[in-house]
């Protein structure tokens, strides 16, 4: 069977973002990396591999040209092959064009499990497994914190915010894992110079036939009218305990209205 | 006033408190409508009605429950087809994000998710979104669609407007796809420890690595309860297992943002900070004075937690007589 995973190369959480004159977060202003949240869908499609199932493991990324680094620290994980949609056109894209994208993508590569993160470590939207599925016309399991695949069925356990939940969907699907599924791995060196021969296709929108006027900044369904900087918090109180520490924290909490 | 189509979730024991934030936001843009999945008990109808619910469409059918998101996201693409909202809203969690997307693709709409603030420009909708782990603020609008905005637990503060809604059955002939992702088991949380679900809760108790171990954390829990507060963790805490993974705040946790957050040996990383520095109120006891929780705290107290917990909990026991 196949397995894709989507990943997404993402600025260093870390370091300070910035935003470009077209209000776009500034990827080229930051060092990238593998987003850390997509590491734990790799690391689950190696390890149903390890467990035995027989399943080839693409991991597709759509993204400017750095995006590539991604890709090889995926292949390193464990990755068969790589797939990165890049073309300039796509630079600007919202979640509905970028899910346009993975589609047709996914489309060509062909797939039985699609593996992606709970979520981007930039824009944190979380919606990207359940716009695919939607646009495939395959199921959506999201959030997983345990997955199994047994004879063609995908079963996941998640918590949500009301309930824990059991859930099962016949392959074709689409499931995101959290940080809950296990540690990635850190690749080895061996690993990281055998993933440099593994292959990498390129693909342009061309190439999976998607109009250029379907992505893109212009084709966004959401406009960015303004930023400002998020009030700062004005500065605290900080007292040291000497003994009375709590019952001056009892006093602000009081004069706040919150006792 | 033209419709706003607002997604409810229900409880055991009734409506999310985000479901009646959602009805207060929606006040703004039109005459909310709320969507509800399962019987129209007379009390959630009350309930939705006391928070401005003009209409409540009450959605027949087992399928809403026993698969996820897509036949909840297929009664909002037809109920928008036919009432042609001004907006549709979701609360910006698992569930609400899951339909959201659906909905979004569905109806070729632009998409506002993690939105504190949703308000009308004119025809327009925009939403604020916190973006750079809370540095900054974006307000967009949607040029698209049908608005499908996705508002953050506790970022609105749910205000009463009592109405008495009309309620509207629905049937739906969900789609075979709808049935795709079976749900085979459902344990409802929050009926065990007794205390406020976490996203929603008005006061939050949190522990950090400096609690020190599993049993510290009975101090922590003891202010929780003093207070009557739900109580969180870090993921540094949730990692070792000390309390259980679904009280993790933070990136990879859950986002809150209650009237008081209580941050006790919490070192406050990016990460953790992303998931409550909406709190309205911060304050923080921990033994290191560099802590960066501190810069995000109005209140600090430098010191050791299981000598200022136990302290605080006495004093707000004896003030509540």
């Amino acid at each position: 069977m196949k397995i894709v995973v989507l990943v997404k190369h993402v600025p260093d959480p870390d370091a300070t973002w910035s935003f470009a004159p077209d209000l776009t977060l500034d990827r080229a202003a930051v060092e990238g990396r593998l987003s850390e949240l997509d590491e734990y869908a790799v690391e689950q499609a190696v390890r149903l591999v390890e467990g035995g199932l027989d399943a080839e493991v693409t991991c597709l990324t759509v993204g400017p040209p750095a995006a590539a680094d991604g890709l090889r620290k995926a292949l390193a994980m464990g990755a068969d092959a790589a797939v990165h949609v890049v073309d300039d056109a796509i630079h600007g894209s919202d979640a509905l064009s970028t899910s346009l994208v993975l589609a047709a993508a996914l489309e060509r590569t062909g797939f039985d499990l699609v593996l992606t993160g709970m979520g981007s470590t930039d824009a944190e939207m979380s919606v990207m497994p359940a716009m695919v599925a939607d646009r495939l016309g395959v199921p959506q399991a999201t959030f997983a914190g345990e997955l199994a695949v047994v004879d063609g069925t995908v079963t996941i356990k998640r918590e949500t915010e009301t309930a824990v939940e059991h859930v099962s969907a016949d392959l074709p699907a689409v499931v995101s894992v959290t940080d809950r599924t296990g540690e990635s791995r850190y690749p080895a060196f061996r690993a990281i110079m055998l993933a440099k021969k593994k292959p990498v296709a390129t693909w342009s929108l061309a190439d999976l036939s998607v109009d250029a006027e379907r992505v893109g900044l212009a084709a966004s369904a959401t406009r960015v009218v303004g930023t400002e900087t998020a009030p700062p918090r004005p500065a605290g109180v900080l007292v040291t305990d000497d003994g009375t520490g709590a019952s001056q924290l009892a006093e602000f909490l009081a004069a706040r209205g919150l006792l | 006033m033209p419709e706003v189509l607002v997604l409810v979730e229900r409880t055991p024991g009734g409506v999310r408190k985000a479901s009646l934030e959602l009805l207060t936001a929606a006040r703004r843009l039109g005459d909310p409508s709320a969507v509800l999945f399962g019987p129209p008990d007379p009390e959630l109808v009350a309930a939705l009605g006391a928070y401005g619910a003009t209409r409540v469409y009450a959605v027949a059918g087992e399928e809403p429950e026993q698969f996820l998101a897509v036949p909840k996201a297929e009664a909002l693409v037809a109920l928008a087809g036919r009432v042609q909202p001004v907006a549709i809203l979701v609360s910006s969690g698992q569930e609400g994000k899951d339909v959201a997307a659906r909905v979004a693709v569905r109806l070729d709409s632009g998409i506002l998710t993690d939105a504190v603030d949703v308000a009308l420009a004119g025809q327009t909708v925009r939403a604020t979104q916190p973006v750079f782990s809370g540095t900054r603020l974006v307000t967009s609008e949607v040029v698209r669609g049908t608005p499908v905005v996705a508002l953050r637990p506790s970022a609105v503060e749910a205000v009463p407007a009592a109405v008495d809604p009309v309620v509207e059955p629905v049937e739906m002939e969900f789609s075979e796809s709808a049935r795709g992702a079976r749900v085979t088991d459902r344990t409802p949380k929050g009926s065990t420890s007794g205390r406020p679900e976490l996203t929603d809760a008005e006061v939050v108790v949190a522990g950090g690595r400096g609690v020190g171990s599993s049993e510290g954390f009975a101090v922590v829990e003891q202010l929780a309860d003093a207070l009557g507060a739900a109580v969180g963790a870090t993921r540094a805490v949730t990692d070792l297992a000390w309390v259980d993974h679904d009280l993790q705040i933070g990136q990879t946790g859950r986002t809150v943002a209650p009237s008081l957050y209580v941050a006790a040996g919490v070192s406050g990383s990016i990460q953790h900070r992303a998931g409550m520095q909406s709190s309205k109120t911060v304050v923080a006891v921990n033994t290191d004075p560099n802590a960066a929780i501190f810069s995000v705290a109005d209140f600090g107290v430098v010191g050791d937690l299981h000598q200022v917990l136990p302290a605080l909990t006495q004093e707000i026991l004896a003030r509540r007589g």
